[in-house]
């Protein structure tokens, strides 16, 4: 932390960072803006301050498509993965760090090698096996591939060893066995490890894309992101109702963001110091 | 994974039966003008990205590193580009930079400046891309690189200080050198993750115009969905994957030159 000594310097730099910052919120504004301009007028140019407000885009997009139930697929949808996520990262990361068991480094194996291979490689595998199995357009489809992360159960791993095995040998001195030393000892410990992988999850989940577009046909099913790509093929000139269903996209995910952001901050940046 | 090999040696439009063609579906691909057209794009996409979030992310790191106020407020407003998808990102800078009626070109033309026509021009489809792509990752690379600036320790400062260095000596021989761990994270990340882009570009330009800034992995999409032709499509993500685990090996391995642990 160095204090810039002289003053202009000071100046200069409160002028870049807030002009830098207006840069990056503008966008959201702009969005808003736009929302609620009647279509008429979007054509005349920019106007930051709106003649006649109305809210007939998000009319429109009401009657589009099921908004609400969209909302609340994408929501339910990144609440299930996370939580899944936490439950079999924590308990994989709990295995791979404490227990022996035959061939454990070449199943940890697997999973490193599995954090390389990009999604892109296997949607055709995972699409044929959900259309075998008869489960296109289904939640479960939406939630197959994010059961388990292995960059989960790699970070987790990492948080469990680094908590000290005397403990567990207390504890197990004091008769607890495998579940009570994970769920009493191990897991408040990891907190932070879990709050990082949660952030990721979540966003992961909420923001995925390819996955749904791939899996994923009936308006019932949809999450955000979805929705809103084929809401630009439907009005491809109506900016405003394009624009409304940006900002119901963007307000949960701003909540949640708002709520969290030092937990999400922190963990982005506790990812980085390997 | 074992699967979509499989089927990455085979004739297949996802429907008929399949039908054995060894590695022709990647000699296809090799000879192919569409394949190394993919390729250069996203190379382009990677090259031109890469150097604008990095120098950006650093220049913010180093601002916001500094005693300001409402620092924290600031750090968040440059993430929340962060947290917003894709898709949004994407519908909302095509809305900014459309050619007709979007704020930047009204800027732009208020200012007499030349108006691109971004999404709709083949040889500004690919920026258009880029910009939106840099404004989202920024608040990212950022937060990264400010880990690494609060892990180096003051009294290395102090010191070089005291050894009569101006600042601008410190940036280059301490913060530099010391941030290389972050930087390499960085670039690391960003490699991979440029490699595998699609959500923007199938949302901004859906691959066009005529194709001029279609990507890797957007052709993986179409080629599989749109055309049918899934066991080229398994084969060309196989290419991908080799050339993601090609440069992050060099990459692994070059990092002893030029990367220092503090």
């Amino acid at each position: 932390m160095r204090d810039p000594r002289t003053l202009p310097a000071k100046i200069a730099l409160y002028a870049a960072v807030l002009v830098g910052a207006a840069i990056m919120l503008f966008p959201f504004l702009w969005t808003v803006i736009t929302s609620i301009t009647p279509e008429g007028s979007l054509a005349d140019g920019p106007t930051v301050f709106v003649d006649h407000p109305t809210l007939n885009a998000y009319r429109t997009l009401l009657d589009a498509m099921p908004i609400w139930r969209i909302i609340l697929n994408s929501l339910g949808v990144a609440i299930v993965s996370t939580a899944l996520q936490l439950v079999t990262g924590s308990m994989a990361a709990y295995g791979f760090a404490r227990l022996r068991f035959p061939l454990k480094n070449v199943i940890f194996g697997f999973y490193l090698a599995t954090l390389m291979v990009p999604l892109q490689v296997l949607v055709v595998p995972l699409f044929i096996e959900m259309k075998t199995l008869d489960l296109q357009d289904t939640y479960f489809a939406l939630l197959a591939p994010t059961i388990a992360s292995a960059f989960g159960v790699f970070l987790l791993r990492q948080a469990v060893t680094a908590v000290p095995m005397e403990l567990d040998e207390a504890a197990t001195i004091d008769g607890a066995g495998h579940l009570r030393i994970f769920t009493t000892i191990v897991l408040p410990l990891i907190r932070p490890a879990l709050a990082t992988v949660a952030v990721f999850a979540f966003m992961g989940s909420w923001n995925s894309f390819l996955w749904p577009l791939v899996v994923i046909r009936s308006p019932e099913f949809m999450t955000l992101p979805l929705g809103l790509s084929t809401l630009q093929g439907q009005f491809t000139t109506q900016w405003d109702v394009v624009m409304a269903g940006s900002v119901v996209s963007i307000v949960p995910i701003a909540i949640v963001y708002l709520v969290a952001q030092r937990h999400i901050i922190a963990g982005v940046a506790h990812t980085g110091i390997k | 994974m074992v699967s979509s090999l499989w089927v990455s040696l085979h004739k297949w439009n996802l429907i008929s039966p399949m039908e054995w063609v060894g590695l022709r579906n990647y000699t296809n691909l090799l000879g192919d003008e569409m394949t190394r057209r993919v390729f250069l794009h996203t190379l382009i996409y990677v090259v031109g990205y890469l150097p604008i979030v990095y120098a950006g992310g650093l220049l913010l790191a180093l601002a916001l590193n500094q005693k300001l106020k409402g620092r924290s407020f600031l750090r968040a407003t440059y993430f929340l580009p962060v947290v917003t998808s894709w898709v949004v990102v994407a519908l909302v800078w095509k809305w900014l930079l459309n050619p007709t009626n979007g704020l930047v070109n009204q800027l732009l033309g208020g200012l007499g400046l030349p108006q691109p026509g971004w999404w709709t021009d083949p040889h500004w489809a690919l920026p258009a891309v880029i910009l939106s792509s840099a404004w989202k990752d920024l608040g990212f690379v950022m937060v990264i690189l400010l880990a690494g600036l609060q892990s180096i320790p003051t009294d290395v400062y102090e010191a070089a200080k005291v050894d009569g260095s101006n600042s601008w000596q410190r940036f280059w021989r301490i913060t530099l050198p010391l941030l290389s761990p972050s930087t390499f994270f960085v670039v690391v990340i960003s490699l991979i993750n440029g490699f595998q882009v699609f959500d923007q570009v199938y949302v901004m330009t859906g691959g066009g115009p005529a194709g001029s800034s279609q990507v890797v992995v957007g052709q993986i999409y179409d080629l599989t969905f749109r055309y049918g032709r899934a066991g080229e499509a398994s084969a060309l993500s196989w290419i991908l994957f080799a050339v993601i685990l090609i440069i992050t090996v060099f990459q692994i391995r070059g990092q002893r030159r030029w990367v220092h642990y503090a």
